[in-house]
């Protein structure tokens, strides 16, 4: 369509001519190279069962060794999940997702026993998955400041547009801003639905993750009837570069709290930002909770990094096996939006974590290639020959 | 002055009615006055001033006016109209997907690289313009009383500008006065349309007599013209003179702008046209635009693709409401509120997110598809240029595409209309028989001698496949140094001219091709009739030497010699020789020839003569000589021999070498014909023509009239007086059609003989032409002149007084013989005609010829087949249309004509008469019908506008794509109504070359344009635009959506997303769709069959599409889903998941468009490289770059982190591989069970080149294979027994592909 405002003239302008008076013309003859007559020197793959068929052999023969590696690696990653949102009535937590009242100023707790079969080696990671929470929705995942977290201090008093409905709160800037951190969980458990019960929505929220947060506990019971807290870190689990790069308080002050002065905690929160947590180095936005969360998860099903339960020696193994018992302050049904609450204890290998998926997906295209090997060279052996030169030149 | 005055008493007489006329048209004229009467006066007062200057400006913009209007221009195509909206719609908060200036980005990258293109050019013709406007000419400057230089840019109407040889005209000029004796001024019109003839251009008459040079002082005229137009040859408009005499203007007087004056050493005239005004500009028009089958398929597809996206964007928008709607009242909280904090119904949600989703599939169309599109046709352009095959060393030209945009229409040709002469063949004629009074001089020496030519010619041929040159072309550098003069008035019809640049090119192309070569010019005479010319001439030398009348002569052998007469002087073939400037030999001969006193009046006179057919001057001259007593002159004064102070020696040695240039080739032809028997031209004044008989030495014919050929009349006349007999005489040369209509009646024998002969001449495929003659008594001739001259000065209706001014001359001719002139087939027509048949197209030649003639051309070239059946279509009855068909070789076919009887493979044969009536309304059905089923249709006899009808039937009645190609004025209609219009920038002027989309300098590269480089186009585009819509359909978004509550949500970064079509993954498929070679070029030639995968779009079906369509919904099912399934339940962030299904796609992408390539060259290696590094490159530094820009993604530092994770790698080996998996298997199956033909030809190219060689050289060998399920299409061989095709015939009878 363009070229209807091209002219002939334009087009082949490298041709010189000379003037109409005559002088010295310049053949036009093109020149013989082979870019220009199109002679390239050329792999020509032409595409019959003959070809191709080592290709799907070759395919089939790397990706079956491949699928049954990852499948076996995967296999060897231990993993152990409990479902606490309590739907069944035979759940320890049933009562406290039925009985969930605004008004209750004490939080519900359930425990939950279960036992592991076998121990846990090295590093064992703690999860908390939920499921139906969609947290890629589109404007869920915009509304947040980046250069706000990032301690940028105007951004800290004005907020970007992006946040909003979240970005003030009876004329203050919220800091963090946005619907993402709105809905973060508080570090504070402690009577979280106590004063919300003009909007009982946003007041679940705060509860659904104290209830997260805190009373995730994990005891072991020890063959002797003791029951020992496992001991497990909140540092860590979020990426090198949110925590040092991305996220930044706005000052390098240890005094947080003269540096939040005149903004506003997020209207569900319970303690401002800079209350999260008593390790300066964890503190503000600099807090890993509150990193891992705000890097919104794909999936309407996702899991977060919750804690690490880090190996003591190489000699005992993290978790022994054994009965467990698993605390949970339970505040929140996720059961309004159909929601799942989980709890992940998992190892980890080089390939992250448990999924059969990858390996099993191996090992079928591998089959697969390798029968469509079998079938090309049925093909081939069949009706391959009547095109080779010998049959064109009878 | 006397002259003068006597001049203007004519014109008044015959001007009195024409001035009334003119009155009442006043304001539809221009008058022009000299500037420098009004030099001090500048402005208000000067009569000129409203008229436009001399400075040109083509450019479209100026630096203000170019954003606006470029947009608006670019704001024509819909689909940039859309891409705004959709960015624009960006803006909007509540709808808003992507960033909005990042949303703008795809769309101001196309129109900037539009703009930029645009920008250039104009820039181009911006300097052009500046270079045009400084040049120097030389305008009168009343100041200095001089002429002084100035810019053309400067010059105004009614400026004098002086020109001297070799200087190009600056503006429509009207010539006052010239250097040259004759008050001519020779131009050449090549800039204008193409020809290198020059053309002769004289002083107003009222100037004539100017013996001193022209003072422009003295100037004080008013000149009255048309408004400027376009119409190169015409021009009219008189100018009066201070007397109150007027004196008509012509265009033999209008020097054009662009025109080149040469042999003339100065000229002055007076600007009458300038700047955007003059003819030429006016006939400056843009190129045209096509839009090629391909694109049309495309936009259906794209209009297909729009669906599709209003369908998603549909699903989308009712899933997200329902997906809203089952949280009730209850909002989840990620569910966000407005930024007002209310919260919208899941109805308004629906209809924002309809929106919302058209912003994020916006990739399913694909916007740079057009560009795309427009950079691989430039390409292929460029090579199809480059193409060393296609290059003719002869004339030093190879192919232009002057169409930019419809080169792929190049492979799905399907009807063929060739024009016959020119085109098919050399349009070099070469005299091969003749018979005089009713006897055949068959010539037979001669014949041998061409049939010698016709064997040096192959093995030339030879010669120059291995790169040597060609003898025979010797002659033709020779002449290259020698000025060109050819004095003829061009009797072509309107041209439609293009840009200077490309007339440039035609002038030098055609400056080789006006020669004739050896073989045209050495002419075995005939012994027989050789000592009939010589007894007569000596029979003639000696009554002149007794004085005897001539008229004793007897009869036949009078003939003879008027016969060689009127092949030598009834033409207007002009002579030169190669050493000397024109001017010297006419002098010389001049000096000569009128070396008797008496005479003097009369040669003055004469020297003012012109030898045009609409020139008054010359008969007006005449007829005062008529009234003259003739002083009694001796026999020894009206043809003296050469004079003996001329250098005779000089002169012989001089003869040899005389060239003689003609309007059209065969006229040549028969003057080397008459010098062969030693009666050769030698001379040619205006006034006068001079022959050179044996033993008579030099004779000098008085031209009296030159009456020009024409195509209505389809003759020629002379009117000489005879110095021998004294008479006036009337040479006619004509079409024997039209002639034998006009003889006188007594001869019939004769006639009837000569008739024969002449059926015998075009059966063996000779133009025939018949010579007759007239002698007229002086008081007719008296008579006829006067009414002739009323006729030329005429200004209403000039034409058809003048045409029947002719007729009235052109009566009662007495016939004297006829000529055979062969004109040879091009080379490798035959063959390139067999080919072009075997690829499937339909050939159908147009021509104006005889029957007879083009019929054995046609077997000639083997058009039509000696074993085919020929339908012979003739009308007998002018005032019915009576469709008769009869058989005319076999006497057993049934005469049905509504049936198509399909026994025999036929031809069919029709001329101009009968197509009249075929081509109307209510017969053009059954004519089509008939038509397509023979294999050959030949009609003869047919006019230009005949010719575009048939084009234009078959292109819209069987909706085929239709091809046309010729080489002269004639076939202008036709190239113009084609799909594709080839030219041949051969010998008949640039005319078919400037309607053409494609010029080509031989018909025989008709065959690796259509064959090899159409083929090539067509599927290069067609696979590229197929792969573009398929690229554009991975749309892993649409998925996405089931997992985020079809909230438009986007996992892939929005710079991904939109960088993906216009960088990542565009310079790949640029270099295949360029370069991608399916089947080499000496197997598409080699086996023509393959063509016929482009005539039936194979490349490019409707369904195709939709294959593609399910291809890209499978394979981005499986690039979104494995990596789904493999990051399930993790705790992997969004765009830490979104990048790989990027990467991944842009893998299987690449890896598809692998799979699709033929060939791979380095470049095609290269490519791929560059795009996946550029994806990683653009994609680390993005995510280094920036720690809190680019919301909402904000991917920093996510691709590092990808690189760590083998997960990354293991998705990126496992989804390409599975997602190709189903199309890779589906080629290698096809490429064994039911490969097309073109996959064959391909394995072909593989083998080694001997075992090739061989079987393409058995090509009747079939390749396809057996067990195919559709074995038309798939075989290669040549065509089975007979009765094979006999079988496929009936049983297709509608099928327009000829059975292979």
């Amino acid at each position: 369509m363009m070229a209807s405002s091209y002219n002939a003239k334009d087009e082949d302008g490298h041709i010189t001519v000379s003037g109409p008076g005559g002088g010295t013309l310049r053949s036009k003859k093109p020149e013989n190279t082979a870019f220009k007559q199109q002679r390239l020197p050329a792999w020509q793959p032409i595409l019959t069962a003959g070809t191709v068929l080592p290709a799907f052999f070759i395919i089939g023969l790397i990706f079956i060794p491949i699928g049954i590696g990852l499948y076996v690696t995967s296999n060897n990653i231990k993993e152990f999940e409990i479902d606490y949102t309590g739907v069944d009535m035979s759940s320890p937590c049933f009562n406290c997702s039925q009985n969930f009242s605004w008004n209750s100023t004490r939080p519900c707790t359930c425990t939950i026993p279960f036992y592991l079969d076998q121990p846990y080696e090295n590093n064992v990671f703690m999860y908390y998955g939920l499921s139906n929470f969609y947290q890629n929705h589109r404007r869920y995942v915009k509304s947040r400041d980046d250069s706000q977290l990032n301690g940028d201090l105007e951004s800290l008093m004005k907020p970007s547009k992006e946040c909003e409905p979240y970005a003030y709160h009876e004329n203050k800037p919220i800091a963090p801003c946005g619907a993402i951190a709105n809905s973060m969980f508080n570090g504070e458990p402690v009577s979280c639905c106590a004063h919300q019960t003009h909007s009982s929505f946003h007041l679940y929220l705060i509860c659904l993750f104290t209830s997260l947060a805190d009373t995730l506990e994990l005891f072991y019971n020890d063959p002797n009837g003791t029951k020992i807290q496992i001991p497990m870190t909140a540092t860590g689990i979020a990426w090198w570069t949110d925590k040092h790069v991305k996220f930044r308080n706005p000052t390098d002050n240890a005094n947080l709290t003269a540096v939040f002065q005149g903004t506003t905690k997020p209207v569900n929160w319970r303690r401002p930002v800079y209350e999260l947590d008593t390790d300066p180095q964890n503190n503000g936005f600099i807090n890993e909770d509150f990193i891992v969360w705000m890097r919104t998860a794909a999936l309407p099903t996702f899991r977060k990094l919750y804690r690490i339960i880090p190996k003591k020696n190489s000699m005992v193994p993290t978790l022994l096996r054994g009965n467990y018992t698993l605390e949970v302050v339970y505040n929140y049904p996720v059961r309004s939006f159909e929601g799942r609450k989980r709890m992940i204890l998992s190892t980890i290998s080089w390939m992250g974590g448990k999924n059969p998926f990858l390996g099993i997906a191996y090992i079928t295209v591998g089959s697969v290639c390798f029968f469509l090997g079998v079938v090309l060279l049925i093909i081939h052996h069949k009706y391959g020959n009547r095109n080779n030169s010998a049959d064109i030149a009878n | 002055m006397a002259r003068e005055s006597e001049d203007a008493g004519m014109a008044k007489a015959s001007k009195v009615k024409r001035q009334k006329k003119k009155k009442t048209k006043e304001n539809k004229t221009r008058t022009v006055q000299a500037n420098i009467l009004y030099d001090n006066a500048k402005g208000e007062e000067n009569p000129n001033r409203h008229y436009a200057n001399n400075k040109i400006k083509t450019t479209k913009y100026t630096v203000l006016s170019f954003l606006p209007k470029n947009l608006f221009e670019q704001f024509h195509r819909f689909a940039n109209v859309y891409f705004v909206f959709i960015a624009l719609l960006n803006f909007v908060p509540v709808v808003n997907a992507f960033q909005p200036e990042l949303a703008l980005a795809p769309v101001v990258f196309i129109l900037s690289v539009t703009a930029i293109k645009d920008l250039w050019e104009d820039y181009r013709r911006h300097r052009s313009d500046k270079e045009i406007n400084h040049m120097d000419c030389l305008v009168y400057s009343r100041v200095e009383r001089r002429y002084v230089e100035k810019y053309w840019k400067e010059v105004r109407v009614g400026d004098f500008i002086r020109l001297r040889c070799n200087e190009i005209l600056p503006a429509d000029v009207l010539l006052l006065s010239s250097s040259d004796p004759d008050r001519l001024c020779h131009i050449e019109t090549a800039t204008l349309d193409g020809e290198t003839n020059l053309k002769q251009r004289q002083v107003v008459r009222s100037f004539f007599d100017l013996d001193c040079d022209f003072d422009p002082l003295k100037y004080n005229s008013v000149i009255e013209c048309e408004k400027p137009n376009n119409d190169l040859n015409r021009f009219r408009g008189y100018i009066i003179h201070r007397s109150g005499r007027r004196d008509a203007l012509y265009k033999e007087n209008l020097l054009l702008r662009g025109c080149t004056i040469r042999n003339t050493e100065e000229a002055v005239g007076i600007v009458i046209y300038a700047g955007h005004e003059t003819k030429a500009m006016l006939n400056n028009n843009g190129p045209r635009y096509k839009r090629s089958k391909l694109e049309r398929q495309m936009n259906v597809d794209v209009f297909w693709c729009v669906i599709i996206l209003l369908v998603m964007c549909l699903f989308a928008a009712v899933g997200h409401g329902l997906w809203m709607f089952q949280y009730g009242d209850k909002r989840p909280v990620f569910d966000v509120l407005s930024p007002e904090g209310t919260d919208l119904s899941p109805i308004m949600s629906a209809i924002y997110l309809f929106l919302t989703m058209i912003i994020v599939f916006q990739v399913l169309i694909p916007i740079s598809l057009f560009v795309s599109i427009e950079i691989v046709k430039i390409c292929q352009v460029y090579f199809i240029h480059q193409d060393m095959d296609l290059y003719d060393e002869e004339t030093d030209s190879h192919l232009q595409c002057r169409a930019l945009n419809i080169t792929e229409d190049l492979g799905q040709m399907q009807y063929i209309f060739s024009d016959k002469t020119g085109t098919l063949t050399e349009n070099k004629m070469v005299f091969r028989r003749c018979t005089v009074a009713g006897v055949e001089y068959s010539h037979d020496a001669n014949a041998r001698r061409l049939a010698m030519y016709q064997e040096m010619d192959s093995e030339e041929e030879e010669c120059t496949s291995h790169g040597g040159t060609l003898p025979r072309r010797d002659s033709v550098t020779s002449h290259q140094s020698a000025p060109v003069v050819l004095r003829s008035q061009s009797t072509k019809s309107h041209r439609r001219t293009g840009s200077r640049a490309e007339a440039k090119r035609a002038s030098i192309l055609s400056k080789h091709t006006a020669f004739s070569s050896p073989m045209e010019k050495d002419i075995t005479p005939d012994p027989q009739l050789l000592d009939k010319v010589n007894e007569c001439s000596s029979q003639m030398d000696f009554m002149r030497f007794h004085s005897q009348p001539m008229s004793q002569l007897p009869s036949d052998l009078s003939d003879i010699i008027d016969f060689f007469i009127a092949l030598t002087i009834c033409n207007t073939v002009v002579v030169s020789s190669p050493n000397q400037p024109r001017q010297k030999v006419k002098l010389a001969s001049r000096k000569s020839l009128l070396s008797s006193s008496s005479s003097l009046i009369t040669n003055r006179s004469s020297n003012k003569g012109c030898s045009s057919m609409l020139s008054s001057p010359s008969a007006e001259s005449t007829l005062t000589k008529l009234d003259e007593e003739r002083p009694p002159r001796g026999l020894d004064h009206a043809f003296s021999p050469v004079p003996p102070c001329y250098d005779g020696k000089a002169w012989d040695k001089e003869e040899g070498e005389l060239r003689y240039e003609a309007e059209s080739p065969d006229e040549a032809a028969l003057v080397y014909a008459a010098r062969a028997y030693k009666c050769s031209l030698v001379g040619r004044l205006p006034d006068q023509v001079t022959v050179e008989l044996p033993h008579l030495g030099k004779l000098s014919f008085e031209l009296l009239h030159t009456l020009g050929f024409d195509s209505t009349r389809k003759r020629m006349s002379v009117v000489v007086r005879h110095p021998l007999t004294d008479q006036i005489t009337v040479y006619t040369k004509g079409a024997d059609s039209y002639l034998i209509l006009i003889l006188l009646s007594f001869s019939k024998k004769i006639v009837y003989r000569t008739q024969n002969y002449l059926n015998l001449y075009a059966a063996d495929g000779l133009r025939t032409l018949c010579i007759a003659k007239k002698i007229l008594s002086k008081d007719e001739y008296a008579c006829w002149l006067q009414r002739h001259l009323e006729a030329e000065t005429a200004i209403q209706g000039r034409e058809e007084l003048l045409f029947e001014s002719a007729l009235r001359l052109e009566t009662n001719l007495q016939l004297l013989g006829a000529t055979g002139i062969e004109d040879r087939l091009q080379d490798g027509v035959p063959e390139t005609i067999a080919s072009l048949r075997k690829a499937g197209l339909q050939i159908w030649v147009l021509t104006g010829d005889k029957q007879e003639t083009a019929v054995n051309i046609a077997y000639a070239c083997k058009l039509l087949d000696p074993e085919e059946e020929i339908l012979t279509l003739n009308a007998f009855h002018t005032n019915f249309a009576p469709f008769e068909i009869y058989p005319s070789s076999s006497p057993s076919s049934s005469s049905s004509h509504t049936v198509p009887f399909m026994v025999h493979r036929l031809g069919l044969v029709i001329d101009g008469r009968t197509l009249a009536y075929a081509l109307d309304k209510s017969l053009e059905d059954k004519f089509l019908a008939v038509a397509r089923s023979c294999r050959s249709v030949l009609c003869c006899r047919s006019t230009p506008l005949q010719k575009s009808m048939v084009v234009k039937l078959v292109r819209n009645k069987l909706k085929v794509m239709t091809l046309a190609i010729g080489d002269g004025a004639n076939d202008v209609s036709m190239i113009q109504v084609a799909d594709v219009g080839v030219g041949i920038s051969g010998q008949e002027g640039m005319q078919a070359v400037m309607a053409s989309d494609f010029a080509l300098p031989r018909f025989r590269y008709l065959q690796k344009l259509l064959l090899v480089h159409g083929h090539w186009c067509y599927s290069r585009l067609a696979n590229m635009i197929l792969y573009f819509f398929y690229k554009n359909a991975v749309t892993l978004i649409f998925w996405y959506q089931f997992y985020c509550g079809f909230s438009g949500s986007a996992m892939i970064d929005q710079w991904y997303l939109i960088f993906f079509n216009l960088m990542f993954s565009a310079f790949p498929q640029l270099i295949t769709g360029t370069l991608d070679k399916d089947v080499s070029a000496e197997t598409l030639q080699q086996l023509p069959h393959l063509y016929v995968n482009g005539q039936n779009s194979e490349e490019y079906k409707p369904y195709m599409f939709w294959m593609n369509m399910i291809d890209a919904f499978y394979q981005s099912l499986v690039c979104f889903f494995i990596p789904y399934f493999a990051y399930a339940d993790s705790d992997v962030d969004l765009f830490t998941w979104g990048t790989p299904i990027t990467t991944l796609a842009l893998f299987t992408i690449l890896l598809h468009l692998g799979i699709e390539t033929k060939t791979w060259t380095w470049m095609n290696w290269l490519s791929i490289t560059f795009s996946i590094a550029l994806f990683f490159t653009v994609a680390l530094c993005y995510n280094a770059s920036c720690p809190t820009c680019y919301s909402p993604s904000n991917p920093y530092w996510t691709m590092q982190r990808l690189l760590q994770d083998p997960l990354f790698y293991l998705l990126c080996a496992i989804t390409p591989v599975a997602a190709l998996l189903p199309r890779y298997f589906y080629r290698a199956c096809q490429g064994t069970l039911f490969p097309s033909p073109v996959q064959v030809g391909r394995q072909l190219d593989k083998l080694p080149t001997e075992i090739r060689r061989n079987i393409l050289s058995l090509s009747r060998v079939k390749v396809g294979s057996p067990l195919s399920p559709k074995p038309p299409f798939l075989s290669l061989a040549k065509p089975s027994p007979k009765g094979c095709n006999k079988k496929d015939q009936r049983s297709f009878p509608s099928s327009n592909t000829p059975p292979s």
